[in-house]
């Protein structure tokens, strides 16, 4: 009977896995196809020449380009807000903090890491309203906001993957600097950074592959279905997760249908591998310190 | 301590309490927002109350059975999956499966929820209409599903991580006396990573509660308190962006901050259980 519990397990876990990864290859597969059958170049640029429509020298109105530009903007501006703060957040819990404090706000952002991204999204659409009752007219959802609300979004996974990569380092590389007479900054900047760079860029490439497939806080805080590229900062735009949900439930021909995929198509090329460098990165970190 | 380090040292210290003050702030700020609906003594009944606007009653009641149905059937599908799969990746599958088995589900982890989304909408919905349960195929039972495989690699990265890291030696024992793979797995590991298996499920519990597209784009969105598996549903998630699309005013627009504060109160719910399984890590 025993035996055959145990024979079961082996084959349960065996049909799991592979149930598993036959999803994920249909996901795959299918997005992959549909996306790759649609993909061209006209598809982006919507019949304007390439080179006009990077130089912004004319509007492209039916092609992917200002959805993809829209989301690189808003990636970076994401990254630019979480990573200074998020950094610094992971160095303070991991070299500063005392024991009490290092639970208690990790215990807080491990809520923020939790919290459903359409929450942040509300938060963020809320003090839109405020802002706008403030400056009437000047200030309403916009990708400024949006970056924000998405840096804020993404900050636990720099602040945790900076503490983790700080505080795995081993005591005798920490211990050196301070010996020769280095002071605890020093210490930090010069030794511990530099030694879990890979760990911290780990993380950011996570929080990028994260700011650029989320859609909830986007959806709240002034993405619009055609903006064309926007101007400033101020201004609303379009991305292309938004995109992919707006065309799911909104598209009225094939060509917008086909748009649709070439852009999950784009979104899943950019996340996947995102991810998979961010997971080369944890175990080249892994494998740098494993033996000392 | 110099002068010099002080100043790097506040620099730091800024940046953590902002931004733990932020975390605090959001729930503040819902709770301001939801306050009105709060001290009338309406936020309790608003839990337990249909949403019909046309008789004035705007209670969340139906949201909360859709977000908690949707959520506990995702998991109750996910969870054996990924339990299965933590299993072969650890132990059961051959060594060069399971590098294979866990650098695919980082890759799963980095699929977009949208993509997810729009997949089930072009494949799994006329699958569901045609062949299964009928009707627009917009329902419970297909956001579920969905929803199980976006959680599964959430729970796979846990459980891995619980049950490789179970101390060394008594993996040895169970090697010196000659127990098999499956017995070692059985009757040391998953005793022995109990914590790390109850944070998993619980994560995923968690992501898939705070999910927002899934629902929105596969559930159905219907307002009705849903009474099969297949029927149509709208979870608090949903709710909160499809009013927001609608309009803002009026007790309509109150509504969604008591939505909010509930993932938010759920959210903390979730992760206290996680921190408090797991104490033994952050000592």
């Amino acid at each position: 009977m025993i035996r055959f519990a145990e024979r079961f397990v082996v084959f349960f876990s065996l049909a799991c896995t592979a149930l598993l990864f036959f999803c994920i290859a249909v996901v795959t597969v299918y997005v992959l196809w549909r996306g790759l059958d649609a993909f061209s170049i006209s598809l982006i640029f919507g019949g304007v020449d390439p080179l006009d429509a990077l130089l912004g020298r004319r509007p492209v109105f039916d092609g992917l380009f200002p959805a993809i530009v829209g989301t690189l903007l808003l990636v970076v501006s994401a990254i630019v807000v979480a990573a200074p703060v998020g950094i610094a957040t992971g160095i303070y819990l991991a070299d500063y903090a005392s024991p009490r404090w290092r639970v208690t706000l990790s215990a807080l952002f491990d809520v923020l890491a939790g919290l459903p991204s359409i929450v942040i999204g509300l938060a963020g659409f809320t003090i839109t309203i405020y802002l706008h009752r403030l400056f009437p007219g000047r200030i309403g959802p916009c990708l400024l906001i949006s970056a924000l609300s998405l840096g804020f979004l993404v900050l636990p996974y720099v602040i945790r993957s900076t503490q983790l990569a700080l505080e795995s380092l081993p005591a005798t590389l920490r211990l050196t600097a301070p010996a020769l007479g280095a002071r605890h900054w020093q210490n930090i900047y010069r030794v511990l950074l530099p030694a879990s760079t890979s760990g911290i860029l780990g993380g950011i490439i996570l929080a990028i592959g994260r700011a650029a497939e989320d859609t909830a806080v986007i959806l709240l805080t002034g993405v619009v279905a055609s903006a064309g590229l926007p101007r400033s900062l101020l201004e609303q735009y379009e991305a292309l997760p938004f995109f992919i949900y707006y065309i799911s439930s909104q598209y009225t021909t094939t060509q917008e249908l086909e748009m649709g995929f070439a852009a999950a198509f784009l979104l899943l090329v950019l996340c996947g591998s995102l991810f998979l460098l961010a997971y080369g990165l944890e175990r080249l970190l892994a494998r740098r310190f494993v033996f000392r | 301590m110099s002068r010099e380090d002080l100043l790097q040292k506040t620099i730091l210290l800024c940046a953590t309490v902002g931004s733990g003050t932020l975390v605090v702030g959001i729930f503040l700020l819902m709770l301001h927002l939801g306050w009105p609906l709060l001290i009338s003594g309406q936020f309790f009944s608003l839990l337990l109350q249909e949403w019909r606007p046309a008789d004035n009653l705007y209670g969340i009641y139906p949201m909360l059975l859709g977000s908690t149905v949707i959520s506990l059937l995702a998991l109750l599908i996910g969870l054996p999956i990924s339990l299965g799969t933590a299993f072969a990746t650890t132990v059961v599958a051959p060594p060069w499966l399971r590098s294979a088995s866990l650098a695919l589900i980082r890759y799963m982890a980095g699929i977009p929820t949208v993509v997810y989304g729009f997949v089930a909408v072009f494949f799994l919905v006329p699958f569901m209409r045609e062949q299964i349960t009928g009707g627009s195929g917009l329902n419970i039972l297909s956001a579920a599903l969905v929803l199980a495989i976006l959680i599964a690699p959430t729970m796979v990265i846990f459980f891995v991580n619980g049950l490789s890291g179970v101390a060394k030696t008594y993996s040895l024992a169970v090697d010196a006396l000659g127990g098999t793979p499956v017995q070692k797995l059985l009757y040391l590991l998953l005793p022995q990573a109990w914590p790390a298996l109850t944070a998993g499920t619980v994560m995923g519990l968690g992501r898939a509660m705070g999910d927002t597209l899934i629902s929105l784009m596969v559930a159905g969105n219907s307002i009705a308190v849903p009474g099969a598996v297949t029927d149509s549903a709208r979870t608090l998630t949903a709710h909160i962006a499809l009013v927001i699309a609608a309009d803002f005013a009026g007790m309509e627009f109150m509504s969604i901050f008591s939505c909010g504060i509930v993932l938010y109160l759920f959210t903390v719910l979730f992760v206290s259980v996680i921190r408090l399984t797991s104490k033994t890590r952050n000592d």
